[in-house]
């Protein structure tokens, strides 16, 4: 059982702490500051915050403490000659047919820290960041300083080794609506999932490209989007181009994954190999940003589901969690303890997680809900937060 | 000596840079900027990219003209001039 959740908001990072039965926040840390993610690393109580500033740069900010006293970790930067291939949101004069010209080019420089990951208990000071425009950063040292992981970076599905020269492959991959705040359109690593097994094999999940495997890892990077539905592209059935919104995977049965995108939720049982889609639209579960998995039963999953895509709100205006425990095929929705009516919440993809029996979510409209019972009830620890882009137990 | 004026903003995550005058030697806002970060570790991050070009967000003035290199902070900074560092309200 946790004792502590964190919270990355658009106003600073929120730390719940257990008492007994309650959870009270601490004042808020980073006041004033958007956190995008928030985390404590099981392996050493380190808390982890990825800042937002607007004018000054992402940071990292990690606490030692136990979030008494928070540091500026060294910015990780892109290395000299790190460039990518621009892509830029169809205007209303885009000709689909018209062919392909020469590649335009531009030096890579981070916008968002969005995702971070810990290494296995057998790697300590090994950690991973996910970001804007879709570099995958990794340290050996508990975050003091950070490398560009080049062989996903150089991908054949992004142009090819840039560092090298001109583009041998064409770039495959597409940006991700959350750029568009930076004035850009970019893609964007925000999830990584580790097999806790083996530390060399890895996901990530890159909007908008789909998901990557390691198993090496990070000297090479395979594409594992088969089964995966595109349907508002002219191949649904395109190796690339997927906006998996947030991928998932079981701890206790680490080839269980699971993801949710714009065109519903997907689901493997074979590492990824395949990917099967789950949803039941007819029941509410088809559209919607976050997903959890059980630690032990990678065949249960929750999603916190929405009303697609042109509205981006509780469907209905009540808000439920869906739960399956048998790999998709049927869903329960609750919604004891979860606004009924008037709730115009959305939940963005690192915006619920599970530890044990509890579960937790905030949402854009600054309300957490907690369930100590597995996602059937659930309480609220309070309305009045800012907006949450991030909620994980520590 | 040029003098350097910095949003209080920065005072935050730079407390050695407040309550008191920046004077640092005169020659391009590039090496202003290093000649601050030289004072407080760290403060080149906040308001300049990778690349060394200054960040969407933030605006650099000599007195009250703007810099026009970005890119390379290339703009000569006379030994006489005030450098603003403040943010854009561009957003952000």
């Amino acid at each position: 059982m946790s004792n502590m959740i964190l919270l990355g908001t658009r106003k600073g990072t929120v730390i719940f702490d257990r008492s007994n039965s309650s959870w009270n926040p601490r004042p808020i840390a980073h006041a004033g500051i958007p956190v995008c993610y928030a985390a404590r690393d099981p392996r050493n109580g380190t808390l982890w915050a990825s800042l937002d500033h607007g004018h000054w740069g992402p940071k990292l900010s990690r606490s030692r403490d136990g979030g008494t006293t928070w540091e500026d970790v060294l910015s990780l930067k892109y290395p000299e000659g790190a460039r990518y291939i621009v892509k830029y949101l169809p205007g209303p004069d885009f000709d689909p047919e018209a062919p392909v010209g020469q590649p335009e080019y531009k030096d890579a420089t981070v916008f968002k820290i969005w995702n971070l990951a810990f290494g296995t208990a057998g790697q300590p000071g090994r950690l991973y960041a996910g970001t804007i425009p879709g570099g995958l950063f990794v340290s050996e040292d508990d975050g003091d300083s950070w490398a560009l992981n080049r062989p996903l970076w150089n991908h054949e599905s992004r142009g090819g080794d840039l560092f090298a020269g001109e583009a041998t492959s064409e770039n495959r991959w597409s940006g991700t609506p959350a750029s568009i705040d930076y004035g850009v359109f970019e893609p964007g690593i925000h999830s990584i999932v580790i097999d806790p097994r083996d530390p060399l094999h890895m996901h990530v999940a890159v909007s908008s490209a789909g998901v990557l495997e390691t198993t090496d890892g990070g000297q090479s990077w395979t594409g594992r989007n088969r089964g995966m539905l595109n349907d508002y592209m002219p191949n649904p059935e395109s190796e690339w181009g997927h906006d998996p919104h947030c991928v998932a995977r079981c701890p206790g049965q680490p080839t269980h994954l699971w993801q949710q995108n714009h065109c519903g939720v997907f689901y493997s049982d074979d590492g990824a190999m395949t990917w099967k889609k789950v949803s039941l639209p007819d029941a509410g579960v088809h559209f919607g940003f976050p997903i959890a998995v059980d630690a032990q039963d990678g065949r249960t999953a929750w999603v916190v589901p929405a009303r697609a895509d042109m509205e981006r709100m509780a469907i209905g205006g009540g808000l439920f969690v869906a739960r399956t425990t048998d790999g998709g095929q049927s869903w329960q929705s609750f919604r004891s303890g979860l606004p009924q009516e008037n709730a115009y919440d959305i939940v963005l993809r690192h915006g619920l997680d599970v530890c044990g029996d509890s579960l937790c979510f905030g949402s854009t409209t600054g309300n957490v809900y907690l369930s100590e019972d597995r996602g059937e009830t659930w309480r609220c620890l309070g309305y009045h937060f800012p907006p949450v882009y991030s909620v994980r137990f520590g | 000596m040029p003098t350097v004026e910095v949003t209080r903003h920065l005072y935050r995550f730079f407390p050695a840079l407040e309550n008191r005058t920046i004077r640092v030697p005169a020659g391009s806002v590039a090496d202003v900027l290093r000649a601050v970060d030289e004072l407080a570790p760290g403060f080149s991050d906040y308001v300049l990219d990778e690349h060394g070009a200054l960040r969407r967000h933030v605006n650099i003035s000599l007195n009250d003209t703007v810099v026009i290199d970005r890119k390379k902070l290339s703009d000569r900074v006379p030994e006489d001039a005030t450098l603003y560092i403040f943010q854009a309200l561009s957003g952000g």
